[in-house]
């Protein structure tokens, strides 16, 4: 026996259609969590990290003991934390002997992991430690410049595929339209070598140049730190198929009071409320009202004069 | 580091990314801060390189600043979520298919011919409303104990019920397509009973508590000393239920406490034996015993010996 079962409340019904399948997809909202043990560094790596992303990402407290990325029955409660909060990127951080300061990094396609990157982290400089001009802070939210320097993003598979993640980690939402005076934050990675990835977060300054185009100073002041490739996991061919595939059609957009004749073209629609002209209501201008009898005193007065004195001139 | 550097860059506007494939660190690891200083420089070319396709575009001033349409983003990256599938036609749908049945609007605004005025077609003081039928005429099929009215709002309730079956199973093939609309989901209710196409009855909470407390009763000890679940209420009434009968009858009534000590000194007394012993079944019990003991088979069921056997090592020990 089946039941229909539909959302009672107009938030629910929105809610489940926001987290639907679409054409178009929200941006990719990122789950960081920890495992049984963190160090220092991991848990401030993951505090700093959840408040770059503050907008998109939701960070859980609590020690996880049975998530295990790598093997193959340990990431049931990834997938269910992903269903939960509709997470598609995790950030899982784990400190043990045999890896330290352990980042692994994935992401998730229809809510199961696609792909997995582990990263250890090395040289870990806190955004608190950095000194800069607090007006030029990045604001909570803002569209990031993304970098990659180093031929090793293109030749180490590894790193093609770091830079993948962090593209789609940094991201955030994918816009139309942007406003230039709101760009203020750049991360830079840099492939010092096949293994190693140096990552920083920077502030921008704009600097009047003599055209347009202003001449661009980055200033460091976020988490920097090091990342230590470790294990990874590509997607399988079929999987990766699927998930890069992409609809040519772009949504049809339903204008409103819109249509198209054939004799006469575009037409609209305008809808004009009704006129209530006995209902409308008046300003209120008794400030204005005491100086309009003000003015017009001394209207009536000059008035008055002034034809006094024409009496008075045709009297004469 | 290379003085020569090969200024191409790879530029996606739509997601500000930018990478530059040439540049060589030097493997000899110099301080830290120059390593941070060369790769903030470079960085720094990158976001200039940007910037520079970024400000050139046309740009629309805007409460907040200048408004620039990006383009969109050429790196592809995975989805999170599969593309939405096609949704199979429902029945209705293939029927109008076939038939080429053509959807037309219905308008909200009905006129409506027995009071020559427009009315709406749904809600309140609607066209054809049900509720609204002073007088039906009987026909000559009407059986004469029927009740008109009844028999329309039975026929409605009947085309509601197909109409909610037909939905389910447009839903269920459309959840096997794997296209269910997003606002719905098909849940499991009760499984039925075998055999039965009738729903076992689902249990309040307040008759669980009830079933419970009936069994609490039923040991010795009224339940004080069962295992409870975490959460678990004490039942209503705790301890044994007692009926304590009055020691004073009522003015007009029997007397209970009466009746039920003359009831077990008549058992016990015999008064009437005859009564008491089902001669029947004392005589069955008789001839049960008597036969057993012929035959010489107990009561209880043995496995029969097989005499034919040979036990092997009979004689090991020795």
């Amino acid at each position: 026996m089946m039941e229909i079962r539909t959302p009672k409340t107009h938030k629910a019904k929105r809610v489940l259609e926001k987290r639907a399948p679409k054409l178009v997809e929200n941006g990719k909202k990122t789950l960081i969590l920890h495992g049984t043990k963190t160090s220092a560094t991991l848990s401030s790596v993951l505090m700093e990290l959840y408040r770059l992303k503050k907008g998109g990402a939701i960070k859980y407290s609590r020690r996880n003991e049975n998530i295990r990325p790598f093997e193959s029955g340990g990431e049931t409660s990834l997938e269910f934390f992903s269903q939960k909060t509709d997470c598609s990127i995790f950030a899982y951080g784990s400190h043990t002997k045999k890896r330290p300061d352990n980042l692994v990094l994935g992401r998730m396609y229809d809510h199961h992991v696609y792909d997995l990157i582990e990263v250890g982290i090395e040289n870990f400089k806190s955004l608190l430690s950095f000194s800069y001009d607090k007006k030029i802070a990045p604001h909570e939210g803002s569209k990031p410049f993304i970098c990659f320097t180093g031929e090793g993003f293109e030749n180490v598979p590894e790193l093609k595929q770091l830079k993948e993640v962090l593209t789609d980690l940094f991201r955030g939402e994918v816009v139309d339209n942007l406003n230039l005076t709101g760009l203020d934050r750049a991360y830079i990675c840099s492939a010092v070598s096949p293994t190693k990835v140096f990552l920083t977060h920077c502030a921008i300054k704009l600097k009047k140049s003599g055209t347009i185009v202003p001449r661009i100073e980055l200033v460091e002041v976020g988490p920097s730190m090091d990342l230590v490739i470790r294990r990874n996991r590509l997607p399988n061919e079929g999987l990766r198929k699927e998930a890069m595939k992409s609809s040519k059609d772009k949504p049809k957009k339903k204008v409103k009071n819109v249509d198209q004749d054939d004799v006469l073209g575009k037409r609209g629609r305008i809808f004009i409320p009704e006129q209530e002209v006995g209902k409308t209501p008046l300003p209120d201008k008794s400030k204005g009202v005491k100086r309009e009898r003000r003015e017009g005193k001394l209207k009536k007065k000059n008035k008055e004069e002034g034809s006094a004195s024409k009496k008075h001139k045709e009297s004469e | 580091m290379d003085t020569e550097m090969d200024q191409i860059y790879q530029i996606d506007v739509g997601n500000l990314l930018a990478f530059n494939p040439n540049h060589r660190f030097s493997s000899a690891p110099s301080s830290r801060e120059e390593l941070v200083k060369e790769c903030v420089t470079e960085g720094t070319k990158l976001v200039q390189a940007i910037a520079d396709t970024l400000f050139n575009f046309p740009s629309t001033e805007s409460v907040d600043g200048p408004l620039v349409q990006l383009p969109p983003p050429t790196t592809k990256l995975p989805r999170e979520k599969h593309l939405p599938r096609p949704k199979p036609p429902t029945k209705w749908e293939e029927f109008a298919l076939k038939k080429g049945i053509q959807k037309r609007k219905k308008d909200k605004i009905v006129y409506d011919e027995t009071t020559d005025k427009f009315k709406r077609r749904h809600g309140y003081d609607r066209v054809n409303d049900d509720n609204d039928i002073p007088i039906i005429e009987a026909k000559a099929s009407d059986e004469p104990g029927e009740d008109p009215f009844a028999k329309r709002l039975d026929d409605k309730k009947k085309r509601v019920d197909k109409q909610q079956q037909n939905r389910l199973q447009n839903l269920k093939s459309a959840a096997k397509a794997g296209a269910l609309p997003s606002h719905v989901q098909l849940a499991a209710s009760a499984l039925p009973i075998t055999g039965t196409k009738a729903q076992p009855k689902k249990l309040g909470k307040e008759e669980l508590g009830d079933v419970a407390g009936l069994a609490a009763t039923s040991t010795a000890s009224g339940g004080k000393f069962d295992k409870k679940l975490p959460g678990e209420k004490p039942p209503k009434k705790q301890g044994k239920h007692h009926k304590y009968l009055p020691v004073v009858p009522r003015y007009g009534w029997v007397d209970e406490e009466k009746e039920q000590t003359n009831k077990v000194l008549g058992k016990l007394l015999s008064k009437h034996s005859h009564e008491i012993l089902n001669v029947g079944k004392a005589i069955n019990m008789y001839n049960d015993k008597k036969e057993k003991k012929k035959s010489g088979r107990s009561d209880k069921l043995k496995p029969k010996k097989d005499i034919t056997k040979k036990k092997p090592y009979a004689n090991k020990a020795k």
